[in-house]
C-alpha cells in the first residue's frame, strides 16, 4: 500500500540542519493494521504525514497506492464554528442528506448527545473521539491515526479500539502511538529505536 | 453605599450610561451657547439654538432630503465597491504571493497619500459626481484588504491540513473555513474605515462641489459667509455619521453574535 525508499527528512534551523528521519525504508501493507510505535521526538508523526503526502522528502521515494486517505490529526483540527456533527459531515458531503450519518459515527463513538454541541464545550477526549469519527467516516481506502487514543480512560480506549478494529477490517491502517498495549491490535510493528532507526518491522 | 450603587448605575447600566452620554452633550452645547452669547457674531458663532431653528427649516425643505440622500448614495456607493474589491483583491494575495509582490506598492501608496492630495488629482480625471464615491471607496479598500489578507494569511496549518487530506472543494473550504476564520477581522475593519469613508466622501464633496451634494452646501454656506447654514450642514454630516456608525454596529453586532454563539460553549440535544 505504502513503500518508503531511503527516504530522508531534514529541515534547517539556522546554521545546523536537523534530521527527523535518516534513509529509512518500510513497506505499510495494504488490508492490514500497521502501528508505528517509538519514544517521543523520534518522527512518528514526520513518517504518518510523509505517508500521507502532506510533506515531501528531502530525497527518497514515498510512492502510496491510493489518494482516498482519511487521517486523524494529532490536533484534532475541528473547526471551533461548526457542531460536532457538522464538522464529521463536512468531510462527507457538508449536505443535511448526510448529517444523519454524521450524527450515526458520533453515536459509534459514544457522543450521540453532543452532536450538536460545539467543540469548545467538549473535554479534549470527546473532541479526540469527534477527530476519530470524523477519519472513519469516510471509509477511506488508507487511515492513518497519530495518537488516536490520547487524552481517554481505560474504557474508552478499549472501545474505541474495537471499534477501529471492526471499522478497518480488510482495509489498510497505520497507527501512531506511545501505549505497548496498542501494539496487540497490529499485523504489523514499526518500532524506533533510541538512535531514531527502525528496529522491528 | 450609595455612592456605590449610583457610580456603578451610571458608568455600567445602560439607561446610565446614555444619561452621561446627554448630560455630556448638554454641558457641551451649555459651552457653545455661553461663547456665542460673549462673542455676540452670528457669522463668527452662532448659538446653538439659532443652529437648531435654521436645521428644522431646512429639514422641512425637498432639497434637503435630495442633497443628503444623494451623499448617503455616493458614500455608501464607494463603500460597498471598497469592501467588494477589497474582498476579491485579498483572495487573490493571500492565494498567489505574485499578486501581492505586485499590488503591494499601490496599497502602500493609498494607504500613505493624504485624502486631499487624491481628492485633487482625481479631479483631474473623475467626474464630479463620481469623485466623492471614489474617495470612500479609497478610504475603505486598503483597511479591508489588509485585515483580510492578514486573516487569510494566518488560517492554521491544521485547517490546510483538513483540507488537503479531505479534498474539500474550494466552494466548502471558503463557505466552511475561511469565511468563518476571516469574519471577525472583516467586522474589524468594516468598523474601522466606515466613519473615515464617510468624512472623507464629504470631504471630497466640499472640494469637487458635485451638484446635489451636502458638500456644495456647505461649500457655498461658506462662500456667501452664511455661518448658520454652514454650521447647520456641519450638525447634519455629524449625525448622519453617527447614525450610519450606529447602524453599522448594530448590524455587525448582530454578525459578531451569530459568530460567537457558534464558538461559546453550547449544548443541545439532538
Amino acid at each position: 500500500m505504502i513503500t518508503l525508499q531511503n527516504v530522508t527528512l531534514s529541515y534547517r534551523n539556522g546554521k545546523t540542519v536537523k534530521t527527523v528521519l535518516d534513509d529509512v525504508s518500510l513497506h505499510v501493507p495494504a488490508g492490514k493494521t500497521t502501528v508505528i510505535m517509538g519514544p517521543s521526538g523520534c518522527g512518528k508523526t514526520t513518517l504518518l504525514r510523509l505517508m500521507s503526502g502532506l510533506i515531501e522528502p528531502t530525497s527518497g521515494n514515498v510512492t502510496r497506492e491510493t489518494q482516498h486517505i482519511s487521517y486523524l490529526f494529532q490536533d484534532p483540527a475541528l473547526l471551533p464554528w461548526l457542531t460536532a456533527a457538522e464538522n464529521v459531515n463536512l468531510v462527507l458531503t457538508d449536505k443535511k442528506e448526510t448529517l444523519g450519518e454524521a450524527v450515526e459515527w458520533l453515536t459509534r463513538v459514544g457522543l450521540e448527545r453532543e452532536a450538536n454541541t460545539y467543540p469548545s464545550a467538549l473535554s479534549g477526549g470527546m473532541r479526540q473521539r469527534v477527530a476519530l469519527a470524523r477519519a472513519l467516516a469516510t471509509d477511506a481506502e488508507l487511515l492513518l491515526l497519530d495518537e488516536p487514543f490520547r487524552g481517554m480512560d481505560e474504557q474508552l480506549h478499549a472501545d474505541m479500539r474495537v471499534l477501529i478494529r471492526d471499522c478497518r477490517q480488510g482495509k489498510t491502517t497505520v497507527i501512531v502511538t506511545h501505549d505497548a498495549q496498542d501494539a496487540e491490535m497490529a499485523d504489523c510493528r514499526i518500532v524506533f529505536g533510541e538512535d531514531k532507526k527502525i528496529i522491528i518491522e | 453605599m450609595k455612592v456605590k450603587n449610583i457610580k456603578h448605575w451610571l458608568f455600567h447600566s445602560r439607561s446610565g450610561k446614555l444619561l452621561t452620554a446627554l448630560l455630556s452633550v448638554a454641558l457641551w452645547l451649555i459651552v457653545w451657547q455661553l461663547a456665542a452669547q460673549r462673542m455676540n457674531q452670528h457669522l463668527l458663532l452662532p448659538a446653538p439654538i439659532t443652529v437648531a431653528r435654521r436645521l428644522c427649516e431646512l429639514v422641512t425643505t425637498k432639497n434637503f432630503w435630495l442633497y443628503t440622500l444623494r451623499s448617503l448614495l455616493r458614500v455608501v456607493g464607494g463603500i460597498v465597491t471598497g469592501v467588494g474589491i477589497a474582498v476579491l483583491v485579498s483572495a487573490l494575495t493571500a492565494a498567489f504571493r505574485p499578486v501581492e509582490i505586485l499590488l503591494s506598492p499601490v496599497i502602500t501608496v493609498i494607504k500613505s497619500t493624504p485624502v486631499a492630495s487624491f481628492i485633487i488629482l482625481a479631479m483631474l480625471w473623475i467626474a464630479d459626481d463620481i469623485l466623492p464615491v471614489f474617495i470612500s471607496f479609497l478610504m475603505v479598500f486598503p483597511v479591508v484588504w489588509a485585515n483580510l489578507h492578514t486573516a487569510l494569511r494566518s488560517i492554521p496549518d491544521p485547517y490546510h491540513d483538513l483540507s488537503r487530506i479531505y479534498r474539500l472543494p474550494l466552494g466548502r473550504r471558503i463557505r466552511r473555513i475561511y469565511a468563518p476564520y476571516a469574519l471577525p477581522y472583516f467586522l474589524s475593519a468594516c468598523r474601522s474605515s466606515l466613519g473615515l469613508a464617510w468624512k472623507a466622501g464629504i470631504a471630497a464633496e466640499v472640494i469637487a462641489l458635485p451638484a446635489l451634494s451636502i458638500g456644495k452646501q456647505l461649500n457655498e454656506s461658506k462662500l456667501y459667509l452664511e455661518t448658520i447654514d454652514l454650521f447647520a450642514w456641519t450638525v447634519v454630516v455629524v449625525l448622519l455619521s453617527l447614525a450610519l456608525e450606529t447602524l453599522a454596529k448594530l448590524a455587525f453586532s448582530r454578525l459578531q453574535r451569530a459568530n460567537d454563539h457558534r464558538t461559546t460553549a453550547k449544548e443541545e440535544g439532538i
